[in-house]
C-alpha cells in the first residue's frame, strides 16, 4: 500500500485536477486505503479473493502510469469482420477515436468530464478507479438516434507494461429512444496486469443498450468491469459476456430497473482451462411494477479452472408483476475443476414470478455414447456436446451480425 | 383482567405460564455460574474442564452478524443460566413425587406424562426450563437395551459414550451460540440406540420454557450404533412475555454403519404479539454427523414459532454412500423473522442429499431460505438435489432465497431450483366457488403447498403441524 501512497500523490501533482476533483479524489484514495483490496471476508468475494490472486500472480503492484508518449495502433489489432466505430485504447491511453460512419450531430464524446459521481455500493476498487482516472470520458447518443454500426472499444495493453494497475471509466448516456451497440473486445500482450474498468450507463426512456464484453484472447492478466447500468421506463439492455481469455476476471453488473416495462437481460459463458479463475456477479433491482429480468450463464470446464455465478434478483415492494428468471448450467470436463454458484431472490412483493436454477455435472455418458454410436470419435462427440451446451446462450444475442462474429471469434462453425 | 388474559391466549394457547417456586443460577455469565451448574449437576472433572475450555473461547469470540434479521444486542449479563424448579433440588425419584403443577402444566400441554394415559405409544423427555423433569416408558426401552434418558443422568450413568461422542459434531471452537451452549448447556436428552436395534417407538423431548430471563441451553446427544433406526421428535412451547428471551440449543446426531436417524422437529415457541414485542430468539445449532458407510439422517422440521428462528440442520456426509435429507417448513405470520436452510457437506463416495424447503410468509415477516452444498473433490459419484419454493402474502412481508452452492468434483451432480408466487386468484376462487371461506381456501391451498413435507412426519404429528400451519396464517388473508 506504500506505492499506492506514493503513486497517487504522483497522480495529484502531474495532472491539472480542479480543487473539488482532488477532494473528491482524496476521498477515494482514503477509501480505498482503508479497505484495500478485496478479499473473501467481504461476502461478494467469497468465491474470488482478488486481494490473494494479485498478491500471487501480480505480488507488488504499481499504480502510476506515465501518459507521455504515443502508442502505435497496429492494424492486426482491429477487426476487420465487421464495420465497426472504433475506441482503442492502449495501455490505458486512448489512442484512436473513430466515428465516421455515424452522424455526427448526433452522438458526442468527451474526454474532459470530471468524474463527481455518488458512491454508489460500498467497494473498494470503484474508490481505487475514482482515485487514479486521470480522465473520464463520455459518450452521449442523442435523442431519436439509432447507432449504426456497433462501437468496438478496443481494451490492448502491449508489452511495454507488466505488474501495472489501469484504470478506465466511461460514462454513457443514451438519450430516449436512441440505441447503442457497444462491444468490449480485450486484445492484450501485456502480461500481469491489474484492469479495472468502471462503466455508467444512463438508459433513458424507449432506449436499448447491447454490450459484447468479449475476453476470447489467451493473456496474464486480472481484470475486474464493472457495469452500472440505470434504466427508465421502456428501455432495454442486453449483456453478453465471453468470459474465456484471461487469467482471473470477475464481472459486475449492478442494474437498476427504475422504469416501468423496462428489462435487462445477462448472458454469459465461461469457457475455460489452465487454472483460470472468472466470475459474473450479477445484481438486478426491480423497483417499479412490470419490469423484467432473465439471467443465463453456462460454464464449461477443464485443467484447474474454477468458474464463480453470484446472481441477485431484488424486488421492491412496489415491483409488483415483476418478471424474474436466472438460470446457471455448468460442465466439469475434469476431476480438477470447480463451480461455485449462489443465485439469490430477495423479494418483498407477492404479486411476482421470480425462479432461478442451478444444475452442475460432467458430461453425459449416454450422450456420448449415442453420438459415437453413430459414428463420431470422442472427442467429436464431446466437442459437440459442449458446442451445443454453450451455443444456447450465444443465440441469445439478438443481433445478427454480432451474433455471427462472436461464433466467429469463438470458433463455432454457422450452423450452430 | 380475566377476559384480557383468554382473548391474548387465543391467539397462542400455550402462552399461559405455570407458577412455581424456580431455584436459579445468579445472573450473569462467569466462571462462577459455570462452576455453579456443574457442581449442581454432580459433573466429573473432565466436563467442567471442557465447559470452561468453552467459555475462555466465548470471550474471545464475537457474535455472528451476516444473518438477515437483525436483533437488538443481548445482555448476556442480564441472563440466567440455569433455572430448575424448587422441587428438583433433590431429583424426585419417580413420577408419583413429581410436583402436581408440572404435570399438570405438561397435560395442558397435551403431554401426559402419567404412562397409563400413553401417548400412541411415544417415548417422552420433557425439559422445564433447564431441567429434564421426566422420561416415560423408560423399561420398554431398556428391556431392547436401548438408552433414552436426559444428558445429566447420561453423564452420570454412561459417561463413557458421552465423553466419546459430546463434541464430536458440534466442537468447542464452532460459531458463537453453539460455543456459548458448550459453556453452559443445562439439560436436554441422550439416546443411544445399541447395533441392530429398530427402536420401537418414536422418542420424544418435549421443550418448556416457563421462568423469565431466562435462556434456555440444551444439549441432545442421539447416537445410532451399527445398523439401528431411530425416529425423534422434538416439540417447543412458551409462554408470553413481553421480553424476548433466548433459545440457543445444540443438537448432535451420529449414525454409524447402517444406522438411520430420524430428526422431526415441531416449533411453536411464542412468536411475539401482534407488533412484534417479545418472544423468542431461537438460535440453535443442529447437526447430524452420518458417520458410517451406507448411514441416513433426515431432518425434518416445521417452524411456525420464535420472534426469530435462526438455525441451519445440517449432515455431514463422511460415511460412503451415505444420504441426508431436509424438509422444511417455515412460516412466519406478524413482525416474525426467520433464517433458516441446510448444509449437505458431502465428503464421502456415492453420497446423496435432498432439500426440499417451503417458506410462507405473511404480515410483516420476513423470511430466508440460506443452504449449502458443497461436494468436496473425493465424493466420486454424489448428488445433490433442492428446491425451495416461497410463498408470498400480501406486500409488507419478504421472502429471499439465499443458496450457496459449491461443486468440486466432476462425477457429482448438483440441481436447484427456486420458486416464489403468491396464492392465485383462480385457485382461491375456484375453493371459493366450491363453498370454502376465504381462509379455508387459502389453509387448504397452504397445505397442499406444504405437503411434500408434511408427509414425511410421523402420523401424529403430521396432523398437529397441519393445523398449526392453519393457525400460523390465521388473519393473513382478506
Amino acid at each position: 500500500m506504500e506505492n499506492f501512497k506514493t503513486d497517487f500523490e504522483k497522480t495529484l501533482k502531474n495532472n491539472n485536477f480542479s480543487e473539488k476533483e482532488i477532494s473528491f479524489k482524496n476521498f477515494n484514495a482514503k477509501e480505498f486505503l482503508n479497505q484495500g483490496f478485496p478479499n473473501r471476508k467481504h461476502e461478494d468475494w467469497k468465491f474470488s479473493d482478488i486481494n490473494q490472486i494479485i498478491n500471487k500472480e501480480i505480488g507488488e503492484l504499481k499504480f502510476y502510469s506515465e501518459q507521455s508518449e504515443k502508442n502505435r495502433v497496429d492494424k492486426d489489432i482491429l477487426l476487420n469482420q465487421i464495420e465497426h466505430n472504433k475506441l482503442v485504447f492502449i495501455n490505458g491511453q486512448l489512442e484512436k477515436i473513430d466515428f465516421n460512419s455515424e452522424d455526427k450531430s448526433k452522438i458526442e464524446f468527451l474526454d474532459n468530464q470530471n468524474s463527481l459521481d455518488e458512491q454508489l455500493v460500498e467497494n473498494s476498487l470503484i474508490n481505487l478507479n475514482n482515485a487514479l482516472t486521470n480522465k473520464s470520458y463520455k459518450l452521449l447518443v442523442k435523442k431519436n438516434y439509432q447507432i449504426k454500426n456497433p462501437l468496438i472499444i478496443y481494451h490492448v495493453s502491449n508489452n511495454k507494461i507488466t505488474s501495472q494497475n489501469i484504470n478506465l471509466k466511461i460514462n454513457f448516456e443514451l438519450e430516449e429512444n436512441s440505441s447503442l451497440k457497444l462491444i468490449d473486445l480485450v486484445k492484450d500482450k501485456g502480461n500481469k496486469n491489474f484492469i479495472n474498468i468502471f462503466y455508467n450507463f444512463s438508459l433513458e426512456k424507449n432506449s436499448i443498450l447491447k454490450n459484447y464484453k468479449i475476453d476470447q484472447f489467451e493473456n496474464d492478466n486480472i481484470r475486474y468491469m464493472f457495469n452500472n447500468i440505470k434504466q427508465s421506463s421502456n428501455s432495454v439492455s442486453e449483456t453478453f459476456y465471453l468470459s474465456k481469455g484471461s487469467t482471473f476476471s470477475k464481472n459486475e453488473i449492478f442494474c437498476d430497473l427504475k422504469g416501468e416495462q423496462s428489462s435487462a437481460f445477462v448472458n454469459g459463458i465461461f469457457s475455460l482451462n489452465k487454472s483460470k479463475h472468472h466470475e459474473i456477479k450479477a445484481k438486478i433491482n426491480h423497483l417499479v411494477e412490470n419490469t423484467k429480468s432473465y439471467q443465463l450463464v453456462k460454464s464449461v470446464l477443464e485443467n484447474k479452472s474454477r468458474s464463480v455465478y453470484q446472481g441477485k434478483i431484488y424486488v421492491d415492494s412496489k415491483a409488483q408483476k415483476t418478471d424474474g428468471y436466472q438460470l446457471s448450467k455448468a460442465i466439469l470436463v475434469d476431476e480438477t475443476t470447480e463451480f461455485n454458484a449462489k443465485p439469490e431472490l430477495e423479494i418483498y412483493a407477492d404479486d411476482v414470478k421470480c425462479s432461478h436454477g442451478s444444475a452442475s455435472g460432467s458430461l453425459d455418458e449416454n450422450s456420448i455414447f449415442y453420438l459415437m454410436s453413430r459414428g463420431l470419435s470422442y472427442k467429436e462427440a464431446r466437442e459437440l456436446l459442449i458446442n451445443g451446451f454453450l451455443v444456447e446462450v450465444i443465440n441469445q444475442i439478438t443481433d445478427e451480425p454480432i451474433k455471427k462474429l462472436i461464433k466467429n471469434l469463438y470458433g463455432l462453425k454457422n450452423e450452430y | 383482567m380475566r377476559e384480557k388474559e383468554l382473548e391474548k391466549l387465543k391467539d397462542y394457547k400455550y402462552g399461559f405460564s405455570t407458577d412455581i417456586e424456580n431455584f436459579k443460577a445468579p445472573k450473569g455469565l462467569n466462571e462462577d455460574v459455570i462452576k455453579f451448574i456443574s457442581s449442581i449437576k454432580k459433573e466429573p472433572k473432565w466436563l467442567l474442564d471442557w465447559r470452561l475450555k468453552a467459555y475462555n473461547r466465548v470471550k474471545v469470540l464475537k457474535e455472528p452478524n451476516w444473518q438477515k434479521p437483525k436483533y437488538p444486542k443481548i445482555d448476556y449479563q442480564d441472563l440466567y443460566y440455569y433455572s430448575a424448579p424448587k422441587s428438583f433440588k433433590e431429583k424426585p425419584k419417580s413420577l408419583d413425587e413429581l410436583d402436581p403443577k408440572l404435570i399438570e402444566t405438561y397435560n395442558k400441554l397435551g403431554i401426559p406424562l402419567n404412562e397409563q394415559k400413553k401417548l400412541n405409544g411415544i417415548a417422552v423427555d420433557a425439559v422445564f426450563d433447564s431441567v429434564s423433569v421426566a422420561t416415560t416408558f423408560k423399561d420398554t426401552l431398556t428391556e431392547k437395551g436401548i438408552i433414552f434418558c436426559s444428558i445429566s443422568e447420561a453423564i452420570q450413568k454412561h459417561p463413557d459414550l458421552v465423553k466419546k461422542y459430546l463434541g464430536s459434531v458440534i466442537p468447542i471452537t464452532d460459531h458463537y451460540f453453539a460455543t456459548l451452549n458448550s459453556a453452559v448447556f443445562t439439560d436436554g436428552s441422550f439416546v443411544y440406540i445399541p447395533p441392530g436395534v429398530r427402536c420401537p417407538m418414536e422418542l420424544s423431548t418435549y421443550f418448556r420454557i416457563n421462568a423469565s430471563d431466562t435462556g434456555q441451553f440444551e444439549r441432545t446427544l442421539i447416537i445410532a450404533d451399527k445398523g439401528s433406526y431411530v425416529s425423534y421428535l422434538e416439540g417447543c412451547t412458551a409462554p408470553m412475555r413481553d421480553e424476548n428471551q433466548l433459545h440457543a440449543a445444540n443438537v448432535e446426531l451420529i449414525a454409524l454403519d447402517d444406522a438411520e436417524i430420524k430428526y422431526s422437529t415441531v416449533q411453536n415457541w411464542y412468536p411475539g404479539d401482534k407488533d412484534g414485542k417479545g418472544g423468542i430468539y431461537n438460535f440453535v445449532t443442529k447437526r447430524g454427523l452420518c458417520k458410517g458407510k451406507n448411514s441416513k439422517i433426515s431432518w425434518t422440521q416445521v417452524e411456525t414459532g420464535s420472534a426469530i428462528t435462526w438455525k441451519y440442520p445440517s449432515c455431514i456426509l463422511q460415511g460412503d454412500n451415505s444420504v441426508g435429507e431436509f424438509y422444511s417448513i417455515a412460516i412466519t405470520n406478524n413482525h416474525q423473522k426467520a433464517d433458516t436452510g441446510t448444509k449437505m457437506i458431502h465428503l464421502g463416495k456415492n453420497t446423496k442429499s435432498k432439500i426440499i424447503s417451503k417458506g410462507i410468509s405473511a404480515g410483516f415477516s420476513d423470511m430466508t431460505y440460506r443452504g449449502l452444498v458443497d461436494i468436496s473433490p473425493k465424493s466420486e459419484n454424489s448428488s445433490n438435489y433442492t428446491q425451495c419454493d416461497s410463498l408470498l402474502m400480501g406486500n409488507k412481508c419478504g421472502a429471499h432465497t439465499i443458496p450457496y452452492i459449491k461443486n468440486k468434483n466432476a462425477n457429482s451432480n448438483i440441481a436447484h431450483e427456486a420458486t416464489t408466487s403468491k396464492i392465485s386468484d383462480e385457485q382461491l376462487y375456484y375453493c371459493q366457488q366450491r363453498g370454502l371461506n376465504s381462509e379455508e381456501a387459502v389453509s387448504l391451498i397452504v397445505n397442499g403447498f406444504c405437503k411434500e413435507v408434511l408427509q414425511q412426519l410421523p402420523m401424529e404429528f403430521a396432523v398437529e403441524a397441519q393445523k398449526l400451519v392453519g393457525i400460523s396464517l390465521e388473519g393473513s388473508v382478506g
